[in-house]
Parts: structure tokens; C-alpha cells; sequence
């Protein structure tokens, strides 16, 4: 059976992109450049798609690229998905009046 | 480093040697189809503009036009009108023939005896001229005269960590070469302007991006919508982008690490070289077409999830990150890109592949989307149809 893998970008990163598809309960090797680390996903994720690798509250930045991809809607624990259910983009928002 | 292209009247370089074949107005478009499926050698150049448009929109047309009908990938053109349009092929000719000093015809269909005797008296022009176009050759040239188009459509996360940054690695190759890349859209440089403009060469170009950004940004919140809607697209959403930020970020990657030279408007031509950037939305067919109006003789597009966007003016290669799409799409794919999540080859290696694979592209290689005819081009409006 193949590894389940996953890449994390950034050391500020608090999420991984998976390179492959998972089940709940699978343990993931997260690699951020030459160094690898173990988390257990909670959700079926398919491929290309990310999960928090830090415990995030509701209202926390997204960091990926070891940039703001947008904030959390809701707490996102580690190894759950983190998509656009739980995350969302703060950018081009004409349906949000700004303060 | 050295590649085989045609030295042309304005300086510039091509990497094909077509005679175009453009239509004036959207009305011609029957005409120049017609013309270029019998004449061997022609490439038919047409669009859904030219009439019924004012200010800014109609300049942006001719402008556009101007720039397709000048590309440095064509020998000549022949100019197709229909009559009573607003861009009227006479004058879209003498345009062209006052940018770049070479063999330019036109003609009006209302003037030649009708649609049927058009064909006919355009035809016999282009055989004329595939003749004359045919002895041109080709020479070594420096990588100078260069412009590489980058595009990325239907991308994923695939896109961010594997084909765009190994796209970014060719572009970096280029720039040191003394060629120039631009990177386009707009919409998907929302969220990594900052990175874009702390490389700018000075203040103003910063100030350059950041306005075009801010502009396509504040378009889209003046519609009272969320911009959501659109962008990540649900393609996009399903390859498991969650946000427009994320898209962005991944995209720049495209651009490589070199010094941010200058910010054009949609389809001018670059006064710079090294990388640039054009301000055009994030649909393929209207970003694409911008940049070809500014000159880029070839282009790369990255795609996550496999789309066909190609160009036989602009010969276009293409690589996707996604193994998925690799194995779907790999008739449309010329380097796979896909090697670099499975960790078989790296970012590095890839890029290098994907400049050797241009150089090739640009010396008469054919690609894979040229052999299979995708061809996309449509002008952007700036303007209500009236």
C-alpha cells in the first residue's frame, strides 16, 4: 500500500496540501522541506485538498505559503478538512460592508 | 543561448511565419474562414468585435487588432472588412502598416462583388502572399527579442505547488536570457499583490499593481456581490482551492523571482523587458488574447484540472501538476508536470525541462495544441455592446 502524503509549504503554514486521497483515521506524512511529521486526518479528504496541522480557532488566519489565504468560520482541529466549509476568503467581498 | 526565428521589419522576432488572415468586424468572420481553409500557409485571425462600439471600447478593440495584426509570429496579413462597420479595414490596415513596415492588403467584401467574390479575390491575395512568405528563413538569435505569455486555467492546489513554481523556474531562465514573461490576470494576483510589488524595479510600478488589483477588486465589489461566486470557480473549489487568496498566491508562482519591471494595460506593448505584468481578468480567451495583441510569440499555460486553452498564432505549451489530469488530458500536455508530486522529478528539473521545451517550441517544434488546432482568441471590452 502507497504512502498517504501530504505538503506543507511554509514553517507559519497552519495547513497541508494532501497528495493523495484519505480516509478518516489514516496517518498522513506531512513533509515541510527536508523535514517529515505524522498527523492523523479526522475526515475523508480527497487529493489536492487541505487539513489544519495547528489547532485553529474560529476567526484565526488560514496561512498557507506562509501567507493569509483567508480566516476560519469555525474551530478546525488538527488533521480535520479545512475547505471552503470552514474557511473563508476576506478578498473582492461586495456582500460584507466594511467597517 | 541561442533559438531559430525570423527577424522581422520592426525589430521584433518571430517563432512562426503565417500570413494572417483578420477579420475587421465579426460580420467578415465567414470570409476569412473561407479564404484560410484553401490557402495552405494562412491563419485566420477572427473575433466578435468591430461595430456598434465607442471610446474606450473601440479603441481597446483597434488596439487589439492592431497588435494581432502586427504579431511578430506573422510574414503579413491580409485585412477583411465588411463595409459598414466602425473598424473599417482600410484604416485598420494602414494602423498596422505604420506600426511595423511590411506586407499588409486589405479588403472590404461590400466592395469586391459580395461575400462569394470576396472569397475568391481574398484568396488569390493569400496564395500571392503564402508565395512570398515561404522563402523567409529562419536564423540564430539571442533570447533577447523573446516574450513568453504565462497563463494558468482550471487550477487546483496541484497548480500552486508544482506547475506554477516550476513555470516560475523557466521564467527566471528566460529573464537571465534577456527574454521577458507577463504574467496576466488580475483577478488571480488579488491577495499576493504584496509579494509583486515589493519586487518592483521603483515606487511607481509598485503603485502600478497595486492599482490594477485594487481596480479589478473593487469592480467586482461594486457589483454588491460576493466575488466568491466566481472566483475560486467550483473547478477550482472541487481541485480543493478554498479561497481566492490561495488561488492567487499559487498563481504568481508563475512569475519567478526576478524584479518586477513594468505594469501594462490591457494589450499594449511592453517598453521593458524581464517580467512584466498585464492587467486582464482571469477568463482565459480575453487574457490570452491581450498578451498576443503586446507580442508574446509563445506561451505557457498551467492547468490543474485539464483544460484546452491554445493558440495556433501564439504556439502554446502546456503541463498540468495534477496526475489525475496528466493521465486524462496527456494528449494536450507537453512536459508533465505531474512527476513533481509523485517526487520523481523535481521543481527545478521541471522548469529546466519546460525552458528547453520552449526553446525547441521557438526554433519550429510543434506543439501539442498547435498539432490538434486549439485555438483561442477574444478580445476584452471595455465597454456596453450599443
Amino acid at each position: 500500500m502507497s504512502e498517504n502524503r501530504a505538503i506543507v509549504i511554509n514553517e507559519q503554514d497552519n495547513v497541508a496540501t494532501l497528495i493523495s486521497d484519505v480516509k478518516a483515521g489514516d496517518i498522513v506524512i506531512v513533509r515541510m522541506g527536508d523535514s517529515e511529521d505524522k498527523v492523523t486526518v479526522i475526515s475523508d479528504i480527497k487529493f489536492g485538498h487541505k487539513f489544519a496541522v495547528k489547532s485553529i480557532a474560529e476567526g484565526d488566519e488560514i496561512i498557507k505559503y506562509g501567507e493569509v489565504i483567508g480566516r476560519a468560520t469555525v474551530p478546525i482541529a488538527v488533521g480535520e478538512h479545512a475547505h471552503i466549509q470552514n474557511i473563508e476568503s476576506l478578498r473582492g467581498r461586495g456582500d460584507i460592508k466594511e467597517a | 543561448m541561442e533559438f531559430w526565428g525570423y527577424k522581422r521589419e520592426d525589430g521584433r522576432v518571430g517563432i512562426r511565419n503565417y500570413v494572417g488572415v483578420m477579420s475587421s468586424v465579426t460580420c467578415a468572420n465567414s470570409v476569412v474562414k473561407k479564404i484560410t481553409e484553401q490557402i495552405d500557409g494562412t491563419l485566420p485571425i477572427m473575433h466578435r468585435e468591430g461595430c456598434a462600439q465607442i471610446g474606450a471600447d473601440y479603441e481597446q478593440t483597434v488596439r487589439t487588432l492592431v497588435g494581432l495584426g502586427t504579431h511578430p509570429n506573422l510574414a503579413s496579413i491580409l485585412v477583411v472588412g465588411w463595409g459598414c462597420e466602425n473598424v473599417l479595414a482600410n484604416e485598420l490596415a494602414a494602423k498596422i502598416k505604420s506600426m511595423r513596415d511590411f506586407p499588409v492588403e486589405w479588403m472590404i467584401v461590400q466592395d469586391s462583388g459580395g461575400l462569394l467574390k470576396s472569397i475568391e479575390k481574398g484568396s488569390a491575395i493569400a496564395q500571392e502572399m503564402v508565395r512570398k512568405a515561404s522563402i523567409l528563413q529562419r536564423e540564430p538569435m539571442d533570447l533577447s527579442g523573446l516574450v513568453i505569455a504565462l497563463q494558468c486555467g482550471g487550477s487546483d492546489t496541484t497548480s500552486g505547488i508544482a506547475a506554477n513554481p516550476a513555470v516560475g523556474v523557466m521564467s527566471d531562465m528566460v529573464v537571465t536570457e534577456g527574454g521577458s514573461v507577463i504574467l496576466s490576470e488580475t483577478t488571480e494576483i488579488i491577495g499576493a499583490e504584496h509579494i509583486l510589488a515589493r519586487r518592483a524595479v521603483n515606487e511607481e510600478v509598485a503603485n502600478d499593481l497595486i492599482r490594477i488589483v485594487k481596480r479589478f477588486e473593487e469592480n467586482a465589489k461594486n457589483m454588491g456581490v460576493d466575488i466568491r461566486g466566481s472566483q475560486p470557480t467550483s473547478g477550482n473549489i472541487a481541485g480543493g482551492l478554498s479561497s481566492i487568496e490561495e488561488k492567487s498566491l499559487g498563481a504568481i508562482m508563475k512569475a519567478g523571482s526576478k524584479p518586477l519591471q513594468e505594469v501594462l494595460d490591457y494589450s499594449y506593448r511592453p517598453s521593458k523587458k524581464g517580467l512584466l505584468v498585464m492587467d486582464t481578468p482571469g477568463r482565459d480567451p480575453e487574457s490570452i488574447t491581450g498578451m498576443f495583441a503586446a507580442g508574446a510569440q509563445a506561451m505557457v499555460v498551467t492547468t490543474g484540472r485539464g483544460i484546452p486553452t491554445g493558440s495556433m498564432l501564439v504556439p502554446t505549451i502546456k503541463l498540468t501538476g495534477n496526475p489525475n489530469a496528466q493521465k486524462i488530458s496527456e494528449e494536450i500536455m507537453d512536459i508533465d508536470g505531474s512527476l513533481i508530486v509523485q517526487g520523481k522529478k523535481t521543481i527545478e528539473e521541471t522548469g529546466k525541462e519546460l525552458f528547453e521545451e520552449i526553446i525547441a517550441v521557438a526554433s519550429g517544434k510543434k506543439t501539442k495544441a498547435e498539432i490538434l488546432g486549439l485555438d483561442e482568441l477574444s478580445i476584452l471590452r471595455a465597454g456596453p455592446t450599443l
